[in-house]
């Protein structure tokens, strides 16, 4: 599988109008609501798109999950690149 | 057959995830094709602000997290906006199915200032004439053109609903165009699904075997070209599928319908099979009817299926396919869906499709 193209690390990216984050019990935890959709995020990607508030940089975000799940950088940058290209492909996410 | 052994697997009662609230069967269009029951709910009938109001803090609570404001045409009911807002108070992700006629600018205004999250605006065609002539409604076409704009400029995300037939099959990728044009993120190519009007009216509407293939392969190619700039939705024409597709995620599990009247379905189309009995939200709570009306019990789970759906490696995939076509198609509604290749009955939608006649359309009308 090809790497996702680099997002720069100056990017704010968030949720546009019409996708939120939230916490169901029912539905057994985190769920990413948007237009006639719904899709499980499981603890990680929900602590990745927690993160994104359209306020903090992707460098910022990278560093901040580096530190609290004390994981190598470049790891925790390519697997939230992944996370976020995904999630903007399908209009989830604006970068 | 170890029949009490099945009882014991009786199947685990899941969170309805959706609900889909026909707040009205009032619609200023006529389409042929229109998913409400052939027999209207007269406004008279209709549930008050506060019912609905009720119906939302309950759904809520059984854990749905999206709510559907559908019709007929939502825009008919005066009290919209309280409507949706009672929703959004209730916590739930709202979204608006409208035929945006009956809707004005400054209503989505105010719809879009209480919280509203996401809109779906049903297009008829890509061509005005013919999208007006299949709405049954001069005029119908420039009307949406006018709210999606609005919608957009609201910022509210937006939906174009496609639905394809004979008449603009063969305009797909027109569709998808105008929806990027008016803005919107999404796109739903959904092919007529014959129930209700569209069943009446399946000889006018069936497309060819030609016109499928090539829709489906327009779809791809669009797939690919515009990757990232609009997600596109296909709802495939199931008469010319191998597999049925799997009935609202499986009869009583993932979703419920409220009628303007207040009954609770499993599904749009429910009452189109006799003999289920539905209650309402006048009489039970949501969470009694989701757990324990008769009608939700009736397909929920597998134990209810015959062969060849009782053995099959597909039974959680597909639910057996759609209940409420296995009704129309074979008389019995716990038979295997037609559309499946392995159901005794398969060889009979080829022959149903086959059936193709230019006649006019018989719209709908309360």
């Amino acid at each position: 599988m090809n790497a996702p193209p680099a997002i720069p690390a100056d990017a704010r990216p968030r949720l546009p109008r019409g996708v939120r984050l939230v916490h169901n019990e029912a539905q057994g935890g985190w769920v990413l609501l948007a237009p006639e959709r719904v899709f499980k995020a499981d603890a990680i990607a929900a602590e990745v798109v927690k993160r994104c508030t359209g306020e903090t940089t992707l460098a910022a975000i990278v560093d901040d999950l580096a530190k609290a799940f004390a994981a190598p950088r470049d790891r925790i940058l390519a697997d939230v690149t992944a996370l976020l290209r995904g999630l903007a492909d399908k209009r989830l996410l604006e970068l | 057959m170890a029949e009490s052994g099945a009882a014991l697997h009786s199947p685990a009662l899941h969170s309805p995830l959706g609900l889909l609230a026909e707040l009205t069967h009032r619609c200023p269009l006529g389409c042929p094709y229109c998913s409400n029951p052939v027999a209207l709910d007269p406004r008279d009938g209709e549930l008050d602000t506060q019912n609905w109001a009720r119906v939302f803090a309950e759904a809520a609570a059984l854990g749905v997290l999206q709510v559907h404001l559908s019709g007929g045409e939502p825009g008919a009911r005066r009290d919209l906006v309280a409507i949706m807002t009672a929703a959004h108070a209730a916590g739930l992700y709202t979204n608006l199915i409208t035929s945006a006629v009956g809707i004005t600018a400054a209503t989505m205004g105010k719809l879009a200032e209480a919280g509203l999250d996401h809109v779906q605006i049903s297009i008829q065609d890509s061509e005005p004439t013919s999208a007006d002539h299949i709405a049954g409604y001069p005029g119908a076409f420039e009307r949406k053109r006018a709210l999606a704009a609005t919608v957009v400029a609201l910022n509210i995300p937006l939906t174009v609903n496609a639905v394809m037939h004979r008449a603009n099959i063969d305009r797909i990728g027109e569709m998808v165009r105008l929806a990027l044009a008016l803005g919107a993120s999404r796109v739903e190519i959904a092919h007529v699904q014959y129930y209700g009007w569209a069943l009446k009216n399946r000889a006018a509407l069936m497309p060819t075997a030609e016109q499928v293939a090539r829709g489906a392969a327009a779809v791809e190619e669009l797939r690919r070209r515009h990757h990232g700039q609009i997600v596109i939705d296909a709802v495939v024409p199931d008469y010319y599928a191998r597999l049925p597709k799997p009935c609202v995620g499986g009869w009583g599990r993932r979703s419920l319908n409220v009628t303007p009247s207040g009954r609770v379905l499993p599904c749009h189309a429910a009452e189109s099979i006799p003999g289920l009995e539905f209650w309402s939200v006048r009489d039970h709570s949501l969470a009694d009817i989701w757990a324990n009306s008769p009608a939700f019990n009736a397909f929920r789970g597998t134990d209810w299926m015959q062969e060849p759906c009782r053995s099959c490696a597909r039974r959680d995939v597909d639910f057996g396919g759609c209940r409420c076509q296995a009704f129309a198609l074979t008389g019995d509604a716990r038979a295997t869906d037609p559309v499946c290749h392995l159901s005794p009955r398969h060889a009979e939608v080829a022959a149903l499709a086959a059936v193709q006649r230019d006649d006019a359309y018989d719209y709908r009308r309360m």
